[in-house]
C-alpha cells in the first residue's frame, strides 16, 4: 500500500537504509552516468587534487539516497523535486568499502500540493555528507 | 585563466535529442541501488499508469551534463575541471522520464559570483521532449577553486 498523506506527520521517520559502494560501483555509475572524472576512480589522480584518495561522485550519494524514499512512497515516480547540497566528500576505500545510512523523516505536508517533504540525513561514518537534503514526494 | 563571467545569462540553442533507452534506464538505477521494479520492469511501470520503465530520480544528470558540456568545455569559458567541485544539485520534475523519451535541452547559465576566491557556476538544464512538453528542470552549481601559482 502506498503511503497516504493524511497519516503522516511532520517528524515521522518513513526512510531508513544503508547503500554501500565500493570501487567496482563507482566504475558501474561512471560509466551509466558519463561521468569519468578520474578523481572517483583513480586514487594518482585523486591526490594529486588534495583528496584522501577516490571519493565517490557526489551524484551516486544522491542517487542512492533517493532509493529509500521510491520505495517508501510504492513509486519512482512520485518524487517530483529533489535537492542536496554536497558538503563533505565520501572517500571509497580499496580494498573494502564505505557505508552510507540514509534516513528519512517527513520535513512538511502540503494538503493542497498533494506533497510531502522528506528531509534526508546521509552520513558516513556519523559525518553528514549532503546537507539540505530534501524530496518532495507527490501522494494521494 | 580566470572563470569568465560574462557567460552569466547566457541561453545555448536546443541540444541534440537524447533518446532514453530501457537499458540504460537499468544500467543507472543498478548503478545507484535504485531497486523498485518500474525501472525495470515494464509491466510494473504500467501498473502505475506510466507507458514503459521509468528512470530514477536523479537520471536527468544524464541528460542534463550533455548540454551543460556546451559551457564547461567552451575553453573560453575558463572552467578548469580538475579545479571544479559540485556544490548542489536539484531536480524538479514534471513527469518521470521514460523509456523511448525523446529529450531535448537546453542550458541556461543563470548565475556567476566569485565568492571567497571560488567561482560559483549555477547552471540550469531545461529539458523537454521532443514535442515541447516539459519534462525536468535540473539546476546544479559547481564551484571553481582559484588557481594556484605553486603546488603546495
Amino acid at each position: 500500500m502506498a503511503p497516504q498523506l493524511a497519516d503522516l506527520t511532520v517528524g515521522q521517520e518513513v526512510a531508513r537504509a544503508q547503500v554501500v559502494v565500493d570501487r567496482a560501483r563507482l566504475v558501474r555509475y561512471a560509466g551509466a552516468s558519463g561521468d569519468f572524472n578520474p578523481i572517483h576512480w583513480n586514487d594518482r589522480v585523486a591526490s594529486s587534487v588534495g583528496l584522501p584518495g577516490v571519493i565517490a561522485h557526489g551524484m551516486w550519494t544522491m542517487g542512492a539516497a533517493a532509493g529509500p524514499v521510491a520505495d517508501w512512497a510504492g513509486d519512482p515516480g512520485a518524487v517530483v523535486d529533489y535537492q542536496v547540497r554536497f558538503t563533505r566528500p565520501v572517500p571509497v576505500p580499496d580494498p573494502g568499502e564505505a557505508v552510507v545510512e540514509v534516513v528519512g523523516v517527513v520535513g512538511a505536508l502540503d494538503a493542497e500540493a498533494g506533497t510531502a517533504r522528506v528531509d534526508l540525513t546521509v552520513t558516513v561514518e556519523g559525518a553528514r555528507v549532503l546537507g539540505k537534503a530534501q524530496a518532495v514526494v507527490r501522494l494521494a | 585563466m580566470p572563470v569568465d563571467t560574462s557567460y552569466a545569462g547566457r541561453e545555448y540553442p536546443p541540444n541534440s535529442v537524447y533518446e532514453v533507452g530501457a537499458v540504460k534506464i537499468a544500467e543507472f538505477a543498478a548503478a545507484v541501488g535504485a531497486t523498485h521494479a518500474a525501472h525495470t520492469d515494464a509491466d510494473a511501470a504500467r501498473a502505475l499508469g506510466y507507458p514503459a520503465v521509468i528512470a530514477p530520480p536523479t537520471f536527468a544528470v544524464v541528460v542534463a551534463q550533455r548540454a551543460e558540456s556546451q559551457l564547461f568545455e567552451d575553453p573560453a569559458a575558463g572552467i578548469d575541471f580538475s579545479r571544479v567541485v559540485h556544490a548542489d544539485e536539484r531536480f524538479t520534475y514534471h513527469r518521470p522520464i521514460h523509456a523511448g523519451d525523446r529529450l531535448v535541452t537546453v542550458l541556461h547559465v543563470d548565475q556567476i559570483v566569485e565568492r571567497a576566491g571560488l567561482a560559483m557556476i549555477t547552471t540550469r538544464a531545461e529539458i523537454a521532449a521532443e514535442d515541447g512538453e516539459a519534462v525536468a528542470t535540473v539546476v546544479s552549481t559547481l564551484a571553481v577553486r582559484p588557481e594556484t601559482t605553486e603546488e603546495s
